[in-house]
C-alpha cells in the first residue's frame, strides 16, 4: 500500500492555491490523506471509532484547557475550586461533568478500538509500528486519567493518589527516589497537586503528537478491514470522501448521544461518591476502587499475594500487548476466517470483563481465588493460546479480494470505486 | 558528499582531526545535557519549606488515656500514639515470632522503660492506606484497601503488607513528653 500516498489527485485551479501549494503542499497532503485516500470499501462501523477517539481527544483537551482557568492546583483550596466552578461559574458544571465523563467515554471507545484491532489481527505485519505507537497512546492516556483523577483533591484522589504512588515505590533500589520525585515532599501533599496538575496539563500534547504519527504510520500501511486482506485493486476500494468522512461524522454523532446522556442524566454514575469528600490524610475510605477502566489490571494487582509480585503482573498486563504482533503465529489475521481462536478471542474478551468486576469486589475469600483464575488466564491467552493456535488451526479459505466479501463470489460491478447502486440513480434517493 | 566519504575511507591526517572534533562535540552535547537536565530533576525533590516544616514535633501524653489511639501528623505523615492497656502487653508479649510475617519481639517496637507506648506510622506498607483500628483478629488494626492486618503493637500479622508499620525515630524527654523527629539528640 505504499502507493496509498502516490494517489493525490489534488490539482490547485486558483492562482493563490498554485502559488501557495508549490511553497508548501499542506492542501495536497490533506487531500491525498483524508480526500483521497483508498479505504476498504467492507468496513464496519468498528472502524468508526478512530475518529471517534480523536473527537474525545479533542474534547478533553477543549475542556480542560477552559476548566483549568477556574481551578486552583493548591492541596487547600482545590476541593473548594472545583465546588466553585459547579456552583459559581457560568456553565462550570458543564464543563466539569464533560470532562469528566469524557475520560469515560474516551476509554470506552479506546476498549471498542482495542479489541476490534485484536479480533480483525490489525496488529499483524506490516502494520506492527502503527500498533506499538497505538499500545504508548494508551500508556499516556492511563497516566493522563490518573492524574487528572487526583486533581479535584477528593478522599478517592488523595487515597487514589497514595495507592499509585506507593505501587511505584515497590520497584526495587529507585522505587523510593521515584516517589519522593513524584511526591515532593514526605507524602502525598501541596508540592504533589502542584506538578500532577502541570503533567496533567502536559501529556495530553503528548498523545496528540503521538496520535499525529499513529495516523501517519495508518496512511503509510493502509488501512486493514473485517476480510483481513489488503486492497489488491481499485475496485477493493473506495475513496476516503465522502465515504469514510460521511461514515466516520455519524458515528461521532452518535456516540455523542451516549456521551450526552451521561453528561444530562448520569453525570455521577461513573465516579465514587466519597471524591465529594474533602481529601483527609488521616482516614481512608472504607472501600476504595480506581475508576471503571482500570479495574481488570486492579484485579490482578490484588490477585497476587506479594507486593513486588503484583506490580510486576498489572504493568506486565499492560506492556503484554505490544508482543501481539510476534506471538500470534497465524498467517491469517482476521477471526472471521479462523473458527478456532475466534472463540479463545471472545473466551479472553469475557475473562477481561469478569477480571473488571472482580476488581470492583472486596479483597477476600472467593474473589481473591477467582483473580487469580482470570489472571492466569490472561497471561496464557498471550503465551500460549496465541501462539500454539496459530500453529495448529486450519483457518477458512480466505475470499478472493475484498470486493468478493461485499458482492459474493463471480460476481462483478460495473463502474470503479463505487459501491453497488450507492450513485446509480441519485434522483431517486432525495 | 561523495567527497566525504572518500576522505574518511583514506583517513589521513585530516579524518583525524575532523574525527576528535566529532567527538569532542558528542561528548560536550552529551555533558551538557546531563548538566541541564540536573537542575530540572532536583528541582522536583522535596524542597526547603517542605524540609523546614518537618521539624521534631513534641506530644504532650498527659491525657492520653489507657488503650486510646492519638493520630498525630510529622512531616505529613501519619503517625499513632498508642497507650497501651495492661493485657494488651501482656498478650503481645506471648506471641511466638513463628507466628508473625516480619519477625519482631516486644522489646523492638517499644523504648526500653515506656512499655506502654507504641509509636508507629500510620500508613500500611502494602500500598499507604490508613487501618482502621479496633478491627481485625489481633488487637490492632486492619487495612480497608487489601485486607492486610496488624496487631497491637503494629507487626503485620496477616498480608498483603510485607512489614511491620515502621517505627519513625523519636525519644522520650520525660515520662509525659515526646518528642517525634528526633532520636539520641540528632535531628532525623
Amino acid at each position: 500500500m505504499s502507493s496509498a500516498h502516490a494517489t493525490s489527485t489534488y490539482v490547485p485551479k486558483s492562482r493563490l492555491a498554485k502559488w501557495f501549494e508549490s511553497r508548501l503542499p499542506l492542501v495536497g497532503l490533506v487531500h491525498s490523506s483524508f480526500v483521497a485516500f483508498p479505504v476498504p470499501r467492507n468496513l464496519n462501523y468498528f472502524w468508526t471509532f478512530g475518529a471517534i477517539l480523536i473527537a474525545f481527544l479533542g474534547i478533553q483537551i477543549i475542556t480542560g484547557v477552559w476548566l483549568a482557568m477556574h481551578y486552583d492546583p493548591n492541596a487547600s483550596n482545590a476541593f473548594e475550586s472545583v465546588e466553585h466552578i459547579m456552583r459559581d461559574v457560568n456553565y462550570g458544571w458543564l464543563l466539569r461533568y464533560a470532562h469528566a465523563n469524557g475520560a469515560s467515554m474516551f476509554f470506552v471507545a479506546v476498549y471498542v478500538h482495542i479489541f476490534r484491532n485484536l479480533y480483525y489481527g490489525s496488529y499483524k505485519a506490516p502494520r506492527e509500528v502503527l500498533y506499538l505507537l497505538g499500545v504508548i497512546i494508551y500508556l499516556l492516556m492511563m497516566a493522563t486519567a490518573f492524574l487528572g483523577y487526583t486533581l479535584p483533591w477528593g478522599q478517592m484522589s488523595f487515597w487514589g493518589a497514595t495507592v499509585i504512588t506507593n505501587i511505584l515505590a515497590a520497584i526495587p533500589i529507585v522505587g523510593d527516589t521515584i516517589q519522593s520525585l513524584l511526591w515532593g515532599g514526605y507524602s502525598v501533599g501541596n508540592p504533589t497537586i502542584n506538578r500532577f496538575f502541570s503533567l496533567h496539563f502536559l501529556l495530553p500534547w503528548m498523545i496528540a503528537g503521538v496520535v499525529v504519527l499513529h495516523v501517519w504510520a495508518l496512511h503509510v500501511t493502509g488501512q486493514n478491514n473485517p476480510a483481513g486482506i489488503p486492497i489488491k485493486s481499485s475496485k477493493d476500494a473506495v475513496p476516503f470522501t465522502p465515504y469514510a468522512t460521511v461514515k466516520d461524522v455519524f458515528a461521532v454523532v452518535v456516540f455523542m448521544i451516549l456521551f450526552a446522556w451521561f453528561i444530562f442524566y448520569q453525570p455521577n454514575y461513573l465516579g465514587h461518591a466519597d471524591n465529594y469528600v474533602p481529601a483527609n490524610p488521616s482516614v481512608t475510605p472504607a472501600h476504595i476502587v480506581p475508576e471503571w477502566y482500570f479495574l481488570p489490571f486492579y484485579a490482578i494487582l490484588r490477585a497476587v499475594p506479594d507486593k513486588l509480585g503484583g506490580v510486576i503482573l498489572m504493568f506486565g498486563a499492560v506492556i503484554i500487548l505490544a508482543f501481539a504482533p510476534w506471538l500470534d503465529t497465524s498467517r491469517v489475521r482476521s477471526c472471521n476466517y479462523r473458527p478456532v481462536y475466534r472463540v479463545f478471542f471472545w473466551v479472553f474478551a469475557v475473562n477481561a470483563v469478569i477480571l473488571g468486576w472482580l476488581g470492583a469486589k472486596p479483597p477476600e475469600g472467593g474473589y481473591v481465588i477467582a483473580s487469580q483464575i482470570c489472571t492466569v488466564y490472561y497471561f496464557a491467552h498471550f503465551l500460549i493460546v496465541m501462539p500454539l493456535v496459530g500453529l495448529f488451526e486450519t483457518p477458512d479459505r480466505l475470499p478472493g479480494s475484498i470486493l468478493e466479501t461485499v458482492t459474493g463470489p463471480g460476481k462483478q460491478v460495473s463502474g470503479s470505486g463505487m459501491p453497488a447502486g450507492a450513485a446509480a440513480e441519485p434522483a431517486k434517493r432525495g | 558528499m561523495a567527497d566525504t566519504t572518500v576522505t574518511h575511507a583514506t583517513a589521513g591526517p585530516e579524518g583525524t582531526k575532523r574525527d576528535f572534533l566529532f567527538l569532542a562535540t558528542g561528548a560536550g552535547l552529551a555533558v551538557g545535557t546531563a548538566a541541564v537536565a540536573w537542575p530540572f530533576v532536583a528541582s522536583m525533590a522535596p524542597d526547603a519549606a517542605t524540609i523546614a516544616a518537618g521539624a521534631p514535633l513534641d506530644v504532650d501524653l498527659t491525657p492520653i488515656q489507657d488503650g486510646q489511639i492519638v493520630n498525630v501528623f510529622w512531616r505529613g505523615k501519619l503517625i499513632f500514639v498508642r497507650k497501651l492497656t495492661e493485657k494488651e502487653i501482656a498478650d503481645m508479649k506471648a506471641i511466638p515470632l513463628s507466628q508473625m510475617i516480619d519477625p519482631a519481639p516486644f522489646s523492638d517496637r517499644v523504648k526500653a522503660g515506656h512499655d506502654q507506648w507504641l509509636v508507629a506510622y500510620g500508613n500500611c506498607t502494602h500500598l499507604g492506606c490508613v487501618p482502621i483500628s479496633s478491627s481485625g483478629n489481633f488487637e490492632g488494626w486492619a487495612c480497608p484497601c487489601h485486607g492486610s492486618q496488624f496487631d497491637a503493637v503494629g507487626r503485620v500479622r496477616r498480608g498483603p503488607a510485607p512489614i511491620n508499620l515502621p517505627i519513625p525515630p523519636y525519644a522520650f524527654e520525660s515520662d509525659t513528653k515526646l518528642k517525634i523527629g528526633e532520636e539520641g539528640g540528632k535531628a532525623a
